[in-house]
């Protein structure tokens, strides 16, 4: 074991490949954060009256609220005053098309591979990128607007579709919801609004790329996704950040809400600054992700690749209201040297005949401690409710973490409930078995964890399922057990 | 082709190689043979390059390279196979994906591009037919819910993928009911050409008979106690090792 130590120890040396920071000027705002600071966002964005009532009525709930400490992670205690809450690339004039985007800006995306030019001649998919808090380009808007498919900035959709934004704004995570959601309602600065009409299919995938930049800025994006009756959505949300020394934190709310016969797959693969090899710095990720199934046979199906973070606080969960609706969640989540996750789902069964599927694969390597924790739950009137949860843990080396808490409650007799879970390490003997064939062990880790992860890599989207492979492989460069 | 002088090795602190000198040219059928403990699988997987083997004396050069030089995929890359006496499983990967992998590793290796898939999936039918392998197991996880049988004839089928210059076939008859020995063997025996050497690794007689080999070794404690050719193999199926032993130890003396 001492020589896999050895061996782990030389080759953990993957530092972030997506760690550079982008000059461009910055409108920020002092950092700390008081109920001037809710009113100073809110007048910036023009926005109405009772949003910022919204705001202000989150901000005092917030006030009553302490820091949640059931999580399985450890922290240094955050001190909100120290936190710039809004940043926004100074940009004077509205663009029309990506020639007039600051060329930084477009040499930042392109850094990431993920230039905006070559994603619309090539790939299809419309780019809603949220640059530090702000949209600066949306592509594929005209296309999307024929079918009647809104997706635009929430600021823009604060002026644009009002009524929209405030009958479905916290009806799926209320400010009450949890201390980082009452936070994120009092001073989310943007993020993504997208609505689906009655009957349509989207028809293309809608992607949105997050990207922190600005020094000890708190990113508090919003996203806002409503499909109606019998439309259809798929929705990829894509992560990197600048290396960083400070902590930054992060805390979004995402809400979906599918009405009958509608359906929205969402996917993430988040690959935010880890920290150091020895877990200095990267990202703080307390995000809140809820789905509701309103609707009769609707359904929400979350897929996630979190790679990235020094800490990952989040459970993509669903609420099924609507008969026979349908819940899935896919996830793989990667920790090495020293990240922390503890991630999971709600699968909350209301109506009836509704199901729900749980896949879970963590893998942990380095010193890092990786933890599922899943809630079922079935309330009295769901009869028939169904769940299937596989949760799977891959360990590689000794020094570090897999934990497993799923909590069941069933109220109703007629749910049939399933739980599995597996422990396991890569073996020795699969790396020398790969070895014999000439495949180096490098190469080795990463089929065999493509392999384990195959069941949830298989529900992303084809292009973004080659990145997460990619992206799994990087993780874990060198951290062979 | 293969040439071990006084391959001494141990595992922990066990010597379990104590001075095994052999010659392998192209074209020869090797086998080795002795009785459980002797050391077959550990002189296996010292050449092969298994980590917790340490080579405490000798050298083993393989086509004029010194081969405990090189890493395990490097001797794999250099035209090495080992036909594992237990294949490992590996999850959610399918034979046929792993042999992709394995084969451009080597290509890469060799200076070569990138098989083609059209040239990939005609050689796969034709080593399929080979080794008569069902298409289906290939799809499937390797090794995973396999049958010892299946397990056996898809090293042999890997082997027949990668096309190594030496293949050493470790305890492959172990667990295999005749049918399955009779196409493993006839697998062997197809693939063996003037330019391969193959290494036979087994406890019985029994699949020599499928596998004509030039030569018998038998080891004992660690070394090769006798050589000759395969009527030795014959002879030990009938006498068994004890009369061997008997002469060592009388040598001994």
């Amino acid at each position: 074991m001492a020589e896999d130590n050895k061996l782990l120890e030389s080759l953990t040396q993957s530092e972030y490949k997506y760690g550079f920071v982008t000059d461009i000027e910055h409108e920020s705002l002092a950092p700390g954060l008081t109920e001037e600071t809710v009113r100073f966002i809110s007048a910036t964005k023009n926005e109405p009256e009772w949003l910022l009532e919204w705001r202000l009525n989150a901000y005092r709930h917030w006030l009553t609220l302490t820091t949640p400490t059931w999580q399985n992670v450890k922290f240094p205690v955050i001190n909100y005053q120290d936190i710039i809450f809004y940043s926004a690339p100074k940009q004077k004039v509205k663009l029309n098309s990506l020639d007039e985007v600051d060329p930084e800006l477009l040499k930042t995306f392109e850094k990431l591979g993920i230039s905006l030019d070559e994603q619309k001649m090539l790939s299809g998919v419309a780019v809603d990128a949220v640059f530090d808090s702000v949209s600066v380009a949306t592509t594929f808007r005209e296309k999307l607007h024929e079918v009647g498919v809104i997706f635009c900035s929430m600021s823009e959709a604060v002026r644009e579709h009002p009524d929209l934004v405030k009958k479905y704004l916290g009806s799926v995570v209320p400010f009450t919801d949890n201390y980082f959601a009452a936070l994120n309602s009092a001073v989310f600065s943007d993020g993504s609004f997208c609505f689906i009409p009655k009957g349509v299919r989207c028809p293309m995938e809608l992607s949105t790329y997050f990207r922190i930049n600005a020094s000890n800025t708190g990113q508090f994006e919003r996203t806002l996704i409503v499909a109606e009756d019998s439309a259809y959505v798929s929705y990829l949300e894509g992560c990197t950040a600048p290396m960083r020394d400070e902590n930054q934190l992060h805390a979004a709310v995402v809400e979906l809400i599918v009405l009958d016969d509608a359906e929205i797959k969402y996917s993430t693969v988040q690959n935010w600054y880890p920290g150091d090899k020895d877990g200095k710095g990267g990202i703080y990720n307390f995000v809140t992700k809820r789905g509701n199934c309103l609707g009769k046979n609707s359904k929400i199906s979350w897929t996630q690749v979190e790679t990235g973070s020094a800490i990952t606080w989040k459970y993509p969960s669903v609420v099924l209201k609507g008969d026979n609706s349908i819940g899935e969640f896919y996830s793989v989540a990667v920790t090495n040297n020293y990240q922390q996750a503890d991630t999971g789902t709600k699968m909350i069964h209301v109506g009836k005949n509704t199901r729900s599927r749980i896949v879970s694969k963590g893998i942990s390597a380095g010193f890092s401690q990786n933890t599922y924790r899943g809630q079922v739950k079935v309330l009295k009137r769901a009869s028939g409710a169904r769940n299937f949860s596989q949760c799977d843990s891959l360990l590689m080396g000794d020094t570090c973490g897999a934990h497993t808490f799923p909590y069941i409650e069933v109220d109703n007799p007629s749910a049939q409930v399933e739980h599995e879970a597996t422990t396991s390490k890569i073996g020795e003997d699969q790396l020398f078995y790969c070895n014999q064939r000439g495949i180096n062990t490098e190469k080795a880790v990463a089929l065999i964890v493509n392999g384990y992860c195959k069941d949830v890599l298989n529900h992303l989207p084809m292009e973004f399922a080659v990145e997460a492979q990619k992206l799994l492989a990087i993780s874990l460069e060198g951290s062979v057990g | 082709m293969l040439s071990i002088k006084n391959l001494q090795a141990r595992v922990e602190e066990k010597e379990i190689l104590k001075g095994i000198s052999l010659e392998i040219g192209a074209g020869e059928v090797h086998a080795i043979m002795g009785p459980n403990g002797s050391g077959k699988s550990t002189l296996a997987s010292v050449l092969a390059g298994r980590g917790g083997y340490e080579v405490t004396s000798g050298s083993v050069s393989f086509n004029g390279k010194d081969l405990l030089d090189f890493s395990p995929e490097e001797r794999a890359q250099e035209g090495v196979f080992l036909a594992f006496q237990y294949p490992v499983e590996i999850p959610g990967v399918s034979t046929t994906n792993f042999m992709r992998t394995a084969i451009n590793e080597v290509r890469n290796y060799r200076g070569q591009d990138e098989i083609e898939p059209g040239d990939f999936l005609k050689m796969m039918k034709e080593k399929m037919q080979l080794v008569e392998i069902d298409q289906k197991l290939l799809s499937r996880s390797l090794n995973e819910g396999f049958s010892g049988g299946e397990k056996k004839r898809n090293e042999i089928f890997q082997m027949a993928m990668l096309e190594p210059k030496l293949g050493i076939l470790d305890e492959t008859d172990s667990g295999l009911d005749i049918d399955a020995l009779r196409i493993v063997a006839n697998g062997v025996n197809k693939l063996k050409t003037k330019d391969n050497a193959f290494i036979v690794i087994t406890h019985y007689q029994r699949l020599l008979d499928y596998i004509v080999p030039d030569f018998v070794h038998v080891l004992y404690k660690g070394k090769i106690v006798k050589s000759g050719t395969k009527d030795l193999a014959l002879e030990l199926e009938e006498k068994g090792y004890d009369w061997i032993i008997k002469e060592v130890q009388a040598a001994a003396v």
